[in-house]
């Protein structure tokens, strides 16, 4: 097959296929959309690492696919998301979402495997373009809203990517996508624009705004490409930025106190999300190599079992339309396998021993350690505690458990299911086998994650923080799942510009209105004079006969005569 | 469907809820002993304490709710408040 050479961008295979499912109908179409991720996955792993392509462009040398142990994990970890979110997705029939469903994977790998700025800048565009019709698709007025300013944020990001992109070829005369470092305006753009992507603290808010707002089983793809492509970009880019530890670690900590207050559950996850990456952040800005291989572990671990929470609750809104934690609870009775797949997903992210989030999350706290970062440490201890309680318990709790809302929906549908199963089962794999993951990442490990002292410690953390829960939750003083909007960052754009724009409009308009009338008063006060004066009655304007202009001269002439007698 | 939404379920008994928490409180204290026999070692001075990861972990979790509750006050709006155009 000609198309079979370790050539072959992975990309490629996702773009053709989306063409494909253009013009295919029925189970064609599906077939071609699962065989794609399994072949591509296949197809890299026959791909030597030092495998590149190399393109002249109108002067520039791209090299719009580079193979090597960083580009690669991420590769094989979008073809699995990829192949998870089809199958999970199988029984959407929308031409539109299926069709950008495989742009955006083919896009994220086209991201990874990019190994200059200008290719990447491509397909950092491209993951906006195919993405926001997942979240279009909703077809309700808050999706298309939220879409318009995910397109709007992001679109932001890649401007400041491509300005930073052409900065560092001034500078450097190079488009090579390595270390790029932050003490140039041109690294500052592009770390920027990683940012936005990365939901730094303040940029964050397109994503909690959006995903919640996209289909069940859009936010399934959304939650495993576009932040992870950032991650990895950070890795490639800013290892060991300093800077990057300080950002993470607020990360980890505030986005927990709004999961906490949130309602709706994908909100509580888009939140967690933040969460979890800056955990990945802080381990880019530590940059040794245990702090890299942690940071790059967990974004593995976490496209999969927060995949997998992400679709429990997607199949929670699928069946029931509710996603409000507020209007759900007893669902365990009725949605037995989908409960266990959610806690397995919640035992993952709060890194109990055995699951997934616990082999790749303590790299990163050990890692912390050995640099003496201590408030960082204490801090993403304090997180590690949060991320238990609201994603952890909260997400199975308030859905699954607690009041019977009395919806009695079944089961989620087989390929949810079947999708739910595959994350679940990789979870505890990895966490039980680290050294699945372990021997795919960038540099080697000597790193055990299941000595007594980290196993005990992590124990110790989640049974406290899972006894506060029940102390709160029996005691009364946790707060009630209220119907809400809080505050975020967004409110800044969505409500106080806005508002400022209209109050400077209105003031504006008062003052203009007020300036028109004032000049308007003088003009008529102008012309009413010369109307008295000049008017058809006015003194200026009379006509003159001649018997008057005699009469007056005579008068004129008898004064003159009068004056000249009496002075004389 | 009547009998199945009629049907006794492991929660539906408050007893077995209680036995949730009583297990959770068994497995806390079983695991804040166990720092008295498996010695941890120690990369940063505050691990050394006894029962530092439980003591942080629950009051981290209290802090973390109570300033939550507090931030509600500050925060929350109605759950349309962004789809009215008016303010």
């Amino acid at each position: 097959m000609i198309l079979w050479t370790t050539d072959l961008p992975p990309f490629v295979l996702f773009y053709a296929a989306a063409f494909a499912a253009l013009y295919l109908r029925g189970w064609w179409r599906s077939v071609v959309m699962l065989l794609v991720p399994v072949a591509g996955g296949i197809h890299l792993a026959g791909v030597a690492d030092g495998t590149a392509l190399h393109l002249s462009v109108l002067g520039f040398e791209l090299q719009p696919y580079r193979v090597d142990a960083l580009s690669r994990l991420f590769g094989y970890l979008f073809h699995i998301a990829a192949f998870i979110g089809i199958v999970y997705s199988l029984h959407v029939k929308d031409t539109r979402q299926q069709v950008s469903a495989l742009l955006y994977a083919g896009s994220a790998l086209g991201a990874v495997f990019a190994g200059d700025l200008m290719t990447l800048f491509i397909f950092w565009e491209m993951l906006t373009l195919s993405s926001v019709f997942l979240i279009l698709a909703r077809d309700t007025e808050r999706s298309r809203s939220a879409a318009v300013r995910y397109l709007v944020i992001q679109i932001l990001s890649g401007v400041l990517l491509l300005a930073g992109a052409l900065l560092w070829y001034q500078k450097t005369g190079s488009m090579a996508f390595t270390f790029i470092g932050i003490d140039n305006v041109a690294g500052l753009l592009i770390l920027a624009a990683f940012g936005i992507k990365c939901a730094f603290p303040l940029l964050h808010n397109w994503l909690t705004d959006s995903y919640p707002e996209a289909t069940p089983t859009g936010t399934v793809f959304l939650s495993a490409f576009t932040t992870k492509v950032a991650v990895y970009a950070l890795v490639r880019g800013f290892p060991g930025t300093e800077e990057l530890i300080y950002i993470g670690a607020v990360m980890t900590c505030f986005p927990i106190f709004y999961a906490v207050i949130e309602n709706d559950l994908r909100r509580v996850l888009a939140y967690s999300m933040i969460n979890q990456i800056g955990f990945m952040v802080v381990g880019v800005g530590i940059g040794t190599e245990l702090a890299l291989n942690g940071a790059v572990a967990h974004a593995f671990n976490d496209v999969i079992f927060k995949g997998l929470l992400m679709m429990s609750m997607g199949a929670v809104l699928h069946l029931t339309g509710r996603i409000n934690g507020s209007d759900l609870g007893g669902l365990y009775k009725s949605m037995p396998w989908t409960t266990t797949f959610c806690i397995i997903g919640a035992a993952s992210i709060s890194a109990f021993p055995l699951f997934s989030g616990f082999v790749s999350k303590s790299m990163v706290m050990s890692a912390a350690l050995d640099g003496n970062h201590q408030v960082v440490w204490l801090m993403l201890l304090f997180a590690s505690a949060g991320v238990f309680h609201h994603a952890g318990i909260k997400i199975p709790f308030f859905a699954f458990f607690y009041k019977d809302a009395g919806l009695r929906p079944g089961e989620a549908p087989p390929n949810m299911l079947i999708a739910m199963a595959i994350s679940a089962l990789l979870c505890i794999l990895i966490g039980v086998f680290p050294s699945i993951l372990y021997g795919s990442l960038p540099f080697a490990v000597d790193y055990n994650p299941y000595d007594s002292s980290h196993v005990l410690a992590q124990l110790q953390i989640l049974f406290f923080s899972a006894a506060a829960f029940a102390w709160l939750k029996l005691s009364g003083i946790y707060p009630p799942e209220l119907h809400s909007t809080n505050l975020d960052f967004d409110w800044t754009y969505r409500r106080f510009a806005p508002q400022l724009i209209s109050r400077i409009t209105l003031l504006m308009n008062t003052m203009y209105q007020g300036l028109r009338n004032a000049v308007r008063r003088r003009y008529h006060a102008l012309l009413y004079k010369l109307e008295q004066h000049n008017g058809p009655q006015g003194l200026l304007a009379r006509s003159w006969p001649i018997g008057s202009m005699a009469l007056w001269v005579a008068i004129l002439l008898a004064s003159t005569l009068s004056l000249y007698f009496i002075t004389g | 469907m009547k009998n199945e939404s009629d049907k006794q379920h492991v929660f539906d008994n408050p007893r077995n809820v209680r036995l949730v928490v009583r297990v959770l409180i068994v497995c806390c204290v079983i695991l804040l002993l166990a720092d008295l026999v498996i010695h941890r070692h120690v990369d940063n001075p505050l691990e050394a304490l006894f029962g530092f990861y439980a003591f942080y972990g629950f009051v981290a979790c209290v802090v973390l709710v109570l300033l939550a509750k507090e931030m509600r006050k500050v925060l929350m709006r109605n759950e349309d408040y962004y789809d009215s155009v008016d303010d």
